[in-house]
């Protein structure tokens, strides 16, 4: 059976997650939430079936329980996380961030989302899409050897960024470098972000410069850096080495691209999938885990 | 062109922009000295940060021999008139290293954004001004928008709390006319409080002519820096421009011989290379590229063989813009293995 869930937030990121949320085979996307009534998003959340609200969770909280939603995703922004978090929470639904909030723990699939299996947590936050898209280079080579400094820089198209994220900019950056270190491992981490307004649009493209402690050992972290792209590949498939890694002194530099599947925005937005992809792999291991018994969200009903 | 009793407020810039010429390795002696000079020279406005402003320091940018912290505390309590500026760029900096900037007593405050994408600095210019700062929104690579468009902008910024916004020639590309153009639409356009300023780069040898444009049609704040220490040809010479004006009656306040013998006396000897013309940097005015690819591009060309011009010119046909110089070792990488990959700036799908 799946677990029902809603989406919050009718923008780029949330509309992109609800086509690929529609494909799963553990989810079932019940709600979209919006505030905009002529929001896109709402629109295409209507026509494809689902109940919408344009009044934000306050729409949605008094339904929750009816609709037995368990699982909700916030694709909203960093401000009004927090307060969508709470009334959420208080009904007993498991939340999946995908604004750079943080207020759970990170999650970067590839890397620790076996982490998360068991600890009956309640929030967990999906970093940023070039926190998704860069991270696991970082952890590909600090598991071969100590990384003392990580460094990414992710550049999107312009019109795959939307209002949220051009407010958020500032959380981007330190929520991004904040998991360069906890996720990927680095002793310390920094992002930088850019939004490129080229036409036609620039496939997302992200750079990883790793510093090393040690001479870094080229063999081992060239064949870890190509097992982690495999990784990432099983689901964003659009996810490609493109050049590197790189080595020059104790620096190693990998330059990538990422290719969207094209659900909502052209497939130049790839860094619309690796977020909702992340989002999605990351409910789908709590939707087993509650499907299984071994999760048990407070219950909805009452 | 009779500019005859107008009064320009000049910005000098080697301390931030010639930190890229320098690979970011201005020491803090020669900070301090090339700043008591030009505030004895009577120059009122110094930028002092990392050639990428604020939390510039990165691999991706070259790591300074300093912090912002270090240069600013050496150099804001030594000023005797002279006010201290700071730039930051949203997405490399943040409100935290602007706050930092404000308790070293930095006056001014630039954010700077391409020149379409202003909405990411509200909150930058929007803290700024709150602090109390003189607070300056600035659209990079402006030669890549049309005047109208640059308004839209500029209006942005200028609703966030900016009271003053330039039009900057990053890639020193801009002609005479394409200032004129710019400016006068901001200045048709902007509240009339709000001043305007033009920063302009010496790659088509425009600096000071495109300078005077920008005066005729309404700027009151130019940037230059003394001997033109900044990236790319440099910026546009401040001490050239100074006396210029002084020639046209325009009031800067700043004594000509004074900030010439800075520029000779101090700004030449730092000189890793002499800030010139060379066809790499005519390249980046030609193609419209990012100033400070040039010297990313000229260290690609020794690791890889491919020439520095080669690079900027497919820098520039893929698009890139400010902040994008890891994209200089990647397409290096890419032209060495005979591979400009052209399908891969291509969408894959339709907008």
């Amino acid at each position: 059976m799946k677990i029902r869930a809603a989406l919050i937030g009718s923008g780029n990121i949330g509309t992109d997650l609800l086509y690929k949320a529609l494909r799963s085979d553990w989810i079932e996307p019940v709600w979209m939430v919006g505030i905009d009534p002529d929001s896109d998003g709402l629109a295409k959340a209507r026509e494809l079936g689902l109940k919408t609200t344009h009044e934000g969770v306050d729409g949605l909280v008094p339904h929750l329980a009816a609709d037995n939603i368990q699982i909700a995703f916030d694709a909203t922004s960093a401000y009004v996380h927090g307060e969508n978090n709470a009334k959420l929470q208080a009904q007993g639904v498991l939340v999946i961030d995908l604004t750079p909030a943080a207020i759970g723990p990170y999650c970067v699939p590839p890397v620790n989302l076996k982490e998360h299996v068991g600890k009956q947590e309640t929030n967990v936050n999906m970093v940023t899409c070039g926190g998704q898209a860069t991270i696991p280079m970082v952890a590909a080579v600090s598991r071969v050897q100590t990384v003392d400094y990580a460094e990414i820089v992710a550049t999107v198209a312009s019109r795959s960024a939307g209002p949220g994220t051009r407010k958020n900019i500032d959380e981007f950056t330190r929520t991004t470098a904040g998991a360069v270190e906890q996720v990927g491992g680095a002793a310390k981490g920094k992002a930088i972000i850019i939004l490129n307004p080229a036409e036609p649009p620039l496939i997302m493209r992200d750079t990883v410069h790793c510093l090393t402690a040690d001479e870094p050992d080229q063999e081992a972290i060239t064949d870890s850096v190509h097992r982690m792209v495999r990784e990432v590949q099983k689901y964003v498939p659009g996810y490609r080495l493109k050049n590197g890694p790189v080595f020059d002194g104790n620096r190693v530099s990998m330059f990538l691209e990422v290719e969207g599947l094209g659900d909502y925005l052209p497939k130049y937005a790839g860094n619309l999938d690796i977020m909702t992809a992340a989002a999605l792999r990351t409910a789908e291991m709590f939707a087993e885990e509650i499907a299984n018994g071994t999760l048990k969200p407070a219950a909805a009903a009452s | 062109m009779d500019l005859k009793g107008r009064k320009v407020t000049l910005h000098d810039m080697c301390l931030r922009d010639g930190m890229h010429s320098k690979r970011h390795q201005i020491s803090l002696d020669e900070m301090i000295a090339v700043a008591t000079a030009l505030d004895d020279a009577g120059v009122p406005l110094i930028e002092v940060t990392h050639g990428d402003g604020l939390g510039g320091a990165s691999v991706n940018y070259g790591f300074p021999a300093h912090s912002d912290e270090e240069y600013l505390k050496a150099v804001v309590p030594r000023m005797k008139n002279a006010r201290i500026s700071a730039l930051l760029l949203p997405g490399i900096g943040t409100v935290d290293e602007l706050r930092m900037a404000r308790d070293c007593g930095v006056s001014t405050l630039r954010v700077a954004t391409h020149c379409t994408e202003a909405d990411v600095s509200e909150q930058h210019i929007g803290l700024a001004r709150k602090l109390g700062m003189d607070t300056v929104g600035f659209l990079m690579m402006a030669h890549m928008s049309e005047p109208e468009a640059l308004v839209k902008q500029a209006k942005l910024m200028e609703s966030y709390g900016a009271n003053c916004i330039y039009c900057t020639d990053s890639a020193g590309y801009m002609l005479p006319d394409d200032v004129t153009a710019r400016i006068g639409a901001l200045r048709a356009a902007l509240n009339p409080d709000t001043e305007l300023g033009f920063h302009g780069h010496h790659n088509m040898a425009m600096g000071v002519a495109n300078s005077l444009a920008a005066i005729e049609a309404g700027a009151n704040r130019i940037d230059g820096s003394a001997a033109g220490l900044g990236a790319g040809a440099g910026n546009t010479p401040l001490d050239v421009l100074n006396a210029v004006l002084h020639r046209m009656g325009v009031e800067t306040g700043i004594d000509v011989f004074k900030l010439s013998d800075v520029a000779e006396d101090y700004i030449v000897p730092m000189m890793d290379t002499p800030v010139r013309i060379d066809r790499d940097a005519l390249t980046l005015g030609y193609a419209g590229v990012y100033g400070s690819f040039l010297l990313f591009a000229k260290r690609a060309e020794q690791k890889y063989g491919v020439p520095a011009r080669d690079i900027l010119v497919e820098l520039g046909r893929r698009g890139t813009i400010g902040g994008q110089e890891d994209m200089i070792e990647d397409v290096a990488l890419d032209m060495a293995r005979g591979d400009t990959e052209q399908q891969h700036q291509m969408a894959g799908g339709s907008a």
